[in-house]
């Protein structure tokens, strides 16, 4: 490994090169008070380097797990119902917590439904089957109504008061659709650059807010898709904000969905559709989910995930929220 | 008010540690935006400081730069103490089905084919927006970017007269109503581009309560090569439109026009390949072809798409796409007061007729109580003239 890629100022590194360190082993045995000496530094900056030295070169054995532990933990990781109940069976219960999912689709297919409902799900009690939690909205579009959350939250509490079985004793203060309102933290987004420092910044602010458990983008390319001409600049900034949303979901368990747009694509001669931001991007999120027309009925296909099958399956959007395509059986479906 | 900061605000005002903001200063690293579209590798080789100070340096920014956190709750109670939310079409119906009509603060559009009613309907909300508080109107000005040269003053006080005879009562009020409407002509893109700073200015001083873009398409359709731009020439103006209506909350109407459908134009995703083909291209009727006009970019960007479109002879109007209403389609004819609904109750719209465009030509005998010439050979003239060198492969 070489000195240059280690995330260290200028200044030391070109002292390091200059005393004849050019690769990381030749540092790996020196001891930092010899280092300090040899370098002319000070002792903490040589620690400074030794440290990243260790950390480079050792970072799959301290960091690591074993298979046996990360299956364990993923069979405690929350989803969140998607309300349909033909949808969250082929998701295997719904939006998983821990991963980023993108979803897209053409406009009016019913995105932003998603992500309200979503919005609205994430806050169900864990005595009816959710996970009750709180909902970063962050809006890049201008699209997020709250009328319709009212009419989505409304919904919800009837479902769940209908559904109050032998199991589900909602209490009453949670069920009030104000106080959905209230659990969602919404973030108008203007400008690329305020989205990549938002990005930045959720860290602290879910570290504050303890009980967060979905981040929704609608949509994560609005401004992408205006604000750059550079293109390779772009791909580079998207995959590093998807690197950031990756760690945000697996550090504080919480489920990350992207809302996208979709684009025409040209290959030879003809004309596709695919989502937007490219082919780099689409390795960036761990499921995709693109909804889409087929004949009369929206369907959500399941184009890429690691532990899903490939399926689709139909849903239909209600004044009442997002449900199962046949009607009369559009309950929130009790996991 | 929002405090004035964004990607341009100087490192100087973030209030970084002196150390590092006068070694970001040495290197010309000046902008909140310079920091966050640079790698922390660049950053370490351009300042020279160590990787935790570039680290809080750029999370301290990206705090600064964040838009600021507010509950649903907080926002629907700011809400609350707006008194008005929207500019209602006295379209009972749609008013209904929109939550009260076209919402302040967001894109509304409306799509379909040449004759149909769009600047009908375009003149008749210029028309409410001017119209006394009194009346219900919003008493403000209106400014109404007639791309196309359709707006006619004689037509809009005839609407004026006839569905408010009440109020248009003399030469006094008529005069005091269409003073109030502004009409810009901009004979390209970028003449429209330059006046929408000035327009921006009068939305922000709450003077102009209705901005009206009568066709946003013509405004294009010299610029855009089909297929061959990666950037759609309107993208600019998409995110000025959107947040000038939001910050402004001013409710935007353009009006798109429709396009027929290339064959070798397949709008499907690969994973459907050889699904439906029959389904999109199993009858020549050109009529099941029509797109609208400004491709999928600019469908993203609208928050509200009625779609006007004919089928048999009998005009809809119909919700495609809104996040607050289901898909409904109001039967529709346009009289001498403007639009009018010939029933308010609405189809609830199910698949894929949400989104298409229909214009199967009205029959002869209806075509009498209609205004204006929606016939065959004028939209058939329309096509050929209008359409951006697609080829009516289908006739």
């Amino acid at each position: 490994m070489e000195i240059g890629t280690l995330p260290l100022p200028a200044k030391l590194k070109g002292k390091l090169i200059s005393a004849g360190y050019t690769t990381r082993s030749y540092l790996a045995t020196v001891p930092p008070a010899d280092l300090a000496r040899e370098l002319r530094v000070s002792e903490s900056d040589a620690v400074e380097i030794l440290s990243h030295v260790a950390d480079g070169g050792d970072a799959f054995v301290s960091g690591s797990r074993t298979a046996w532990d990360m299956l364990n933990e993923e069979a405690l990781l929350q989803r969140i119902t998607t309300s349909s109940a033909d949808l969250d069976y082929i998701l295997d219960g719904g939006i998983s917590c821990g991963e980023v999912t993108e979803i897209g689709g053409v406009p009016g297919i019913g995105k932003t439904q998603m992500g309200i409902q979503l919005a609205v799900n994430v806050q169900i009690p864990v005595d009816c089957g959710g996970v009750r939690g709180k909902a970063i909205y962050i809006d890049t579009e201008g699209s997020f109504m709250l009328e319709r959350v009212l009419q989505i939250a409304e919904a919800c509490i009837d479902n769940l008061r209908g559904n109050a079985g032998i199991r589900c004793q909602p209490s009453q203060s949670g069920l009030h659709p104000k106080a959905f309102l209230e659990n969602i933290f919404y973030f108008r987004v203007c400008s690329s650059v305020e989205q990549i420092a938002l990005v930045n910044y959720l860290d602290n602010f879910i570290s504050e807010q303890r009980e967060i458990k979905i981040v929704i983008i609608d949509s994560v390319t609005f401004h992408f898709r205006q604000d750059f001409d550079d293109l390779g600049l772009r791909t580079r900034i998207l995959s590093e904000m998807a690197l950031k949303l990756m760690k945000l979901a697996h550090k504080f368990r919480i489920a990350v969905v992207l809302l996208n747009q979709v684009t025409t694509k040209h290959i030879e001669g003809s004309v596709h559709m695919t989502l937007a931001l490219g082919d780099s991007w689409s390795h960036a999120c761990t499921n995709r989910i693109i909804l889409y027309w087929n004949g009369d009925e929206r369907y959500a296909h399941i184009a890429k995930s690691p532990s899903l099958q490939s399926a689709a399956a139909p849903y239909m959007i209600y004044g009442r929220g997002i449900g199962n395509s046949k009607p009369g059986d559009e309950r929130i479906k009790v996991i | 008010m929002m405090s004035k900061k964004g990607a341009e605000q100087p490192i100087a005002e973030v209030g970084l540690p002196p150390s590092v903001a006068n070694v970001f200063a040495a290197r010309n690293i000046r902008t909140a935006k310079d920091v966050l579209l640079s790698t922390e590798f660049d950053l370490m080789e351009l300042s020279g400081l160590g990787l935790d100070q570039i680290r809080s340096a750029v999370l301290r920014i990206s705090e600064e730069l964040s838009p600021p956190c507010q509950t649903g709750l907080s926002l629907w109670e700011k809400r609350l103490q707006q008194e008005q939310w929207h500019l209602p079409t006295r379209l009972k119906g749609l008013d209904f089905a929109l939550c009260g009509g076209i919402p302040f603060g967001v894109i509304t559009e409306v799509v379909g084919p040449a004759g149909i009613g769009k600047t009908q309907f375009c003149l008749k909300l210029a028309l409410l927006a001017a119209l006394p508080l009194s009346h219900g109107g919003l008493d403000g000005q209106v400014i109404y970017v007639d791309v196309e040269f359709k707006f006619n003053t004689k037509r809009l006080i005839e609407i004026g007269t006839k569905s408010f005879p009440d109020i248009f009562n003399g030469k006094e009020m008529e005069q005091e109503i269409t003073r109030r409407i502004l009409i810009l002509r901009p004979s390209c893109l970028s003449e429209f581009t330059e006046s929408l700073e000035r327009i921006n200015t009068l939305m922000l001083q709450h003077r102009v309560k209705l901005l009206v873009i009568d066709s946003m398409t013509a405004l294009v359709s010299g610029e855009n090569e089909q297929g061959t731009a990666r950037k759609s020439p309107l993208s600019w103006h998409i995110s000025f439109l959107k947040s000038a209506a939001e910050a402004s909350r001013v409710p935007i109407l353009v009006t798109n026009q429709v396009r027929s459908q290339s064959p070798n134009e397949v709008v499907q995703y690969n994973f459907e390949a050889g699904m439906r083909q029959e389904h999109l291209w199993g009858s020549p009727d050109f009529n099941s072809c029509l797109v609208a006009a400004l491709g999928v970019q600019w469908s993203h960007a609208v928050t509200i798409r009625l779609i006007f479109e004919v089928i048999s002879g009998q005009r809809f109007m119909k919700v495609a796409k809104s996040p607050m209403s289901p898909p409904v389609a109001f039967p529709f004819r346009v009289i001498s007061s403007g639009i009018s609904l010939l029933d308010d109750c609405g189809r609830e719209l199910v698949g894929k007729q949400i989104h298409t465009i229909s214009c199967q030509e009205p029959d002869k005998k209806r075509k009498e109580e209609c205004l204006g010439p929606p016939d065959l050979s004028s939209f058939l003239n329309f096509l050929s003239s209008n359409m951006f060198g697609w080829e009516l492969h289908h006739l």
